[in-house]
Formats: C-alpha cells, structure tokens, sequence
C-alpha cells in the first residue's frame, strides 16, 4: 500500500501551518500555527474543543482551502490542490452522496472518472460494498437508507478509491451511539485489512482513543497543537472490554483534562506561557 | 381500482361541464355558441383530413422545433451564466430588461429582420419561452450543495464529468420547474406567431375562421390547442417523473424522517 519506500519519511508532514479567514467583518485567524507528521500507516485522532478548527484543518490538509502561511505535504509533495492518494468522507453523510446515484453508481463514480477499466471498477465496488457489509443494496438509493448506512457508502466509496490517505471529518457525529461503535469498529478493520493512513477528526474523546494510537489534542482558535498523545492500548480492540481497561480510563481522564485546558488555552497563551518559561 | 377512481376524477369535471353546457343550449339558436354535437362533428369534419397536414402539423413542427430549442438553449446559457460569476453580474441587469419585454411585440420586429416564414415563428417561441428556464437553471446552478462540491474536488472530478455528474442533475429540479412553465408560453406564442402574416397553422386557421364568421370551425380550432395543451403536459409529466424520481424519492424520505 504505501508508495515510501523508506517508512521514516512521513506521509503527511504539516509544518507552522497557519490560516486566516478574512471577511469584510475583518480577519478571523482560525489556526495560529500547526506542526505534525502522521507515520506510513498510522491512525491518528485529531481533538479539540468545538470552534477549535478541526474541520478547518481537515480541509487545508485535503486541498480544498488555501493556507496562509506554512506547509502541508503528502508523501513529501506539497499540498495545493486535493491530491490524487487522498480521500475525504465529510461529516453530512447525507450531502456527500449524488442522490441521483444508486449506491454502486456513487461508489464507481470516482473511479469511473480516474479511467479505471471497467471490469476492475466492478470488482473494486463489490469489494468495497462487501468490506462495509453493504452488498445486498447496490441498486438502492442513498436516500432509501438509513444515517449509518448512508455514512458507509460514504467510506466504501473511500475505500474504492484506494486513497494513501483517509481524512475523516467528524463522520459518526450525526448518528446514534450503537451505530456509531459498529462504525468505529468498521474503521478499525478496514484500517487493518488495507493499511491506509487515517487522520480522524472527531470532538468525542472516547472514541479518538477507542480509534486511534494517537491522539492529537488540539488548543481553541487561534489553534496550535496542545498535546501529542500516544495510546498505549492492545491492537484487538473491542466495544466492551477495552473501554473497561484502566489504561482506557487514564488516557480518558488525561485528554479530558487536556480538553477542559485547552477550551482556555489559545495560541496566544501557549506563546506566552513559553516567554515566561525562557525568562 | 386506484386508475379506475383517477381516471374518473380526470374526467369528472370536463363530463360535467360539457353536460351543463349542453343543457343550457340545448334550445338555443345562438349563432356564436355551438351546441356539444355539432361542435364535435365539426372537429372531426374540419381537423380530421386536409387541415392536419396543412395547419394541425406545421403547427406541431414550429412548436416542438422552438420548444426543444428553448430548453436546450435555455440549459445551456443558464448553466453557463450560473457558474460563472462574472457572466452572471454582467447579464444580469441585461436579462432583467430582456424578460420584461412581452414577446408578442417582438413578433412585428422579427417579422422585419427574418421574413414571414417558420424560422420567424421559432425564433419568436425561442424568445418568449427561454426566460423561465434560463433563469431557473441559473438559480439551480448556484445552488449546489458545497459538501457535494467539495466530495467532487477530493475525488478530483472535474470537467465534462463535473458537468454531468453534478452540475446539471443537481440543477434538474429548477430545469424542470422553468420547463413547465416555458411549455405554456410557447403555446401561447406559437399561436401569435401564426396569426401575424402566416398562410398556414393553427392560429392562422381560428383567425380565418373568425373573419368568415364560421363559429363552430373556429371553436373547433380552440378545442384543438387545448388538446395539444393536455398532450404537452402529458408528456413532460412522463419525462418529469423519468428525470425527477430521485428528487421525489428524496423529498419524501425528508419528509418521513
């Protein structure tokens, strides 16, 4: 799966990244200054609390918002336009899928448009139809199913694509809690089974833990990056016994702690705390 | 069962009306108002034979060559104007002006710059019945969903595929709304358009009957565009339900949920 040969090299590098909104009201700078690197293969969560500009980040990250200062590249290419290894699935499940499409028309499109021959299209669709338990309604309408459904056509479609790179932009906000476990479930695996790189943008802290190996946890706008944090969980997860682990339960308390900080903490205290800490 | 009930309801009203009609001039002398009967026989006599391919289809060709002109045009410069947002300020003012004009006045000026022949006749449909998908394609354009925009731009679909996958079946509600209403117009003026220096069609033929004082033929004539009127709506009801079923199905879902 991954196209670096040296796997120090990360596959997504974001240094000093910084972007402003400016509008006739005047500038709004959502993030001050972002720096990290996501691994060949890692999952990594991104959290923080809501206005903290994740969404944001996510989109500079996938091409579809200009930066203002600072770099983003992928496989060690700068990021200018939304990169070819690159595949997004967006929070409003219902938005992002063509309604005029049946779900296997929604899932080949991407792939119809790359020129991929048309017998592989087939097979890449059943795949990735199989691979998120969906195989029995090709032919349905997105809008005949239900929120969850709809939200792994959305990733099916992801996953036909064969993206390097998965961004997910608070994709189980919007649905309910048992359809969200079996979906975080679902990332896992799918994860396992392909090796892709996911970035996890999610504002449930349970869950970034529950998903991830890292976690970044992000300050409030203007943002920077407030802690990096390493989960040190088995890799068999599961719903019940790991939520029950005590290292679940710590790494909870510390990112919520974190969390309660960073509603407080922007980048312009982060800046200060560090001129106090040189003198 | 059901087909049977909205049949019945479909022609509940007009049976009814053409029972009072008949009723009240039954005795009737009237030289204006002809009775049901001779009404339908002077249909049959008139529009039955010679004057269906003389007036009946000449008629039909100019309307379906401006209607299908129309849509066509009126999709294609929409979704043009739509999309692109300097085009859109700088027409804007200019179709403003352009769609206050009634059409029926163009007519004496086409007739200058084309001549009296049929081209006149399916410019001056062209004319009339483009502004209601115009615009409405334009508004349909500029109201694509952004997070669709942006699930194009990802997956990096750009170009014609663009242009086919999402720009127009996303504006194809509007289309069909600015459809609708361009099929009347263009009835409207292909009638006009027949009645200003035409030696054939059917908005020739009433106003020649008119001037003979032949009043049933007249009628009949009427009678005829209404036809043509039901048999257009059928149509697009038809092509409505093939190009739009997603969008009902989609509607009801958000209505149910």
């Amino acid at each position: 799966m991954s196209s670096n040969p040296d796997s120090t090299t990360p596959t997504l590098s974001v240094r000093g990244l910084r972007k402003v909104y400016h509008s006739k009201s005047g500038d709004v700078e959502a993030i001050r200054n972002l720096t990290f690197d996501i691994a060949p293969g890692e999952l990594t969560c991104i959290v923080g609390p809501s206005g903290a500009g994740k969404t944001t980040l996510l989109k500079c990250v996938a091409g579809l918002l200009s930066i203002t200062s600072g770099t983003i590249e992928l496989e060690g290419k700068p990021v200018t336009e939304p990169p070819a290894a690159m595949a997004v699935v967006f929070q409003e499940y219902g938005r992002s899928l063509f309604p005029w499409m049946t779900v296997q028309d929604n899932v080949d499109l991407p792939l119809k448009t790359q020129g991929v021959p048309k017998a592989e299209r087939a097979q890449r669709v059943a795949e990735a139809l199989a691979a998120v338990e969906l195989a029995h309604v090709p032919r349905s309408y997105p809008w005949q199913l239900s929120g969850g459904m709809q939200q792994r056509v959305a990733i099916a479609r992801a996953v036909a694509y064969r993206p390097h790179v998965l961004l997910m932009d608070e994709p189980f906000a919007a649905v309910d809690a048992q359809t969200r476990a079996d979906l975080e479930d679902l990332i896992r695996s799918i994860w396992h089974r392909l090796g892709v790189t996911i970035l996890f943008v999610t504002h449930d802290i349970d869950e970034s833990i529950y998903l991830g190996g890292r976690v970044l946890v992000l300050s409030n706008s203007p943002t920077v990056v407030q802690e990096d944090v390493r989960i040190d969980l088995p890799d068999e997860r599961d719903q019940l016994t790991t939520r029950n682990l005590p290292e679940f339960a710590e790494a909870r308390s510390h990112i919520y702690a974190q969390i309660q900080r960073a509603k407080t903490t922007t980048g312009n205290t982060i800046a200060n705390d560090a001129t106090e800490t040189a003198h | 069962m059901t087909t049977v009930k909205n049949a019945l309801y479909a022609l509940g009203l007009p049976a009814a009306l053409v029972t009072l009609w008949w009723g009240l001039t039954i005795d009737s002398t009237s030289f204006y108002v002809p009775k049901p009967g001779q009404l339908a026989v002077t249909l049959w006599n008139e529009w039955v034979g010679e004057r269906f391919l003389t007036d009946f289809l000449p008629s039909v060709g100019r309307l379906t060559a401006g209607l299908v002109a129309t849509i066509l045009l009126g999709i294609l410069l929409g979704a043009l104007i739509g999309s692109v947002r300097w085009l859109r300020t700088l027409t804007e003012p200019l179709l403003e002006f352009l769609r206050a004009i009634p059409p029926p006045v163009l007519v004496p000026l086409l007739m200058l710059l084309i001549g009296i022949n049929n081209q006149m006749k399916v410019v001056v449909i062209i004319s009339g019945a483009i502004w209601p998908v115009l615009l409405n394609t334009v508004e349909g354009v500029r109201a694509i969903d952004t997070v669709l925009t942006n699930t194009c731009r990802s997956y990096r679909i750009g170009g014609l595929a663009r242009w086919k996958y999402l720009v127009l079946p996303s504006a194809s509600p509007q289309m069909m709304t600015g459809i609708r209403q361009s099929l009347s117009i263009g009835l409207i003026l292909m009638v006009i358009s027949e009645m200003f220096g035409s030696s054939s069609g059917l908005g020739f033929t009433i106003v020649l009957f008119q001037r003979a004082f032949a009043i049933p033929e007249m009628w009949s004539g009427i009678v005829v565009l209404g036809l043509i009127g039901i048999v257009l709506s059928v149509i697009f009801q038809v092509a409505e339900r093939r190009v739009l079923h997603w969008y009902h199905g989609l509607r009801k879902a958000q209505r149910d949920a």
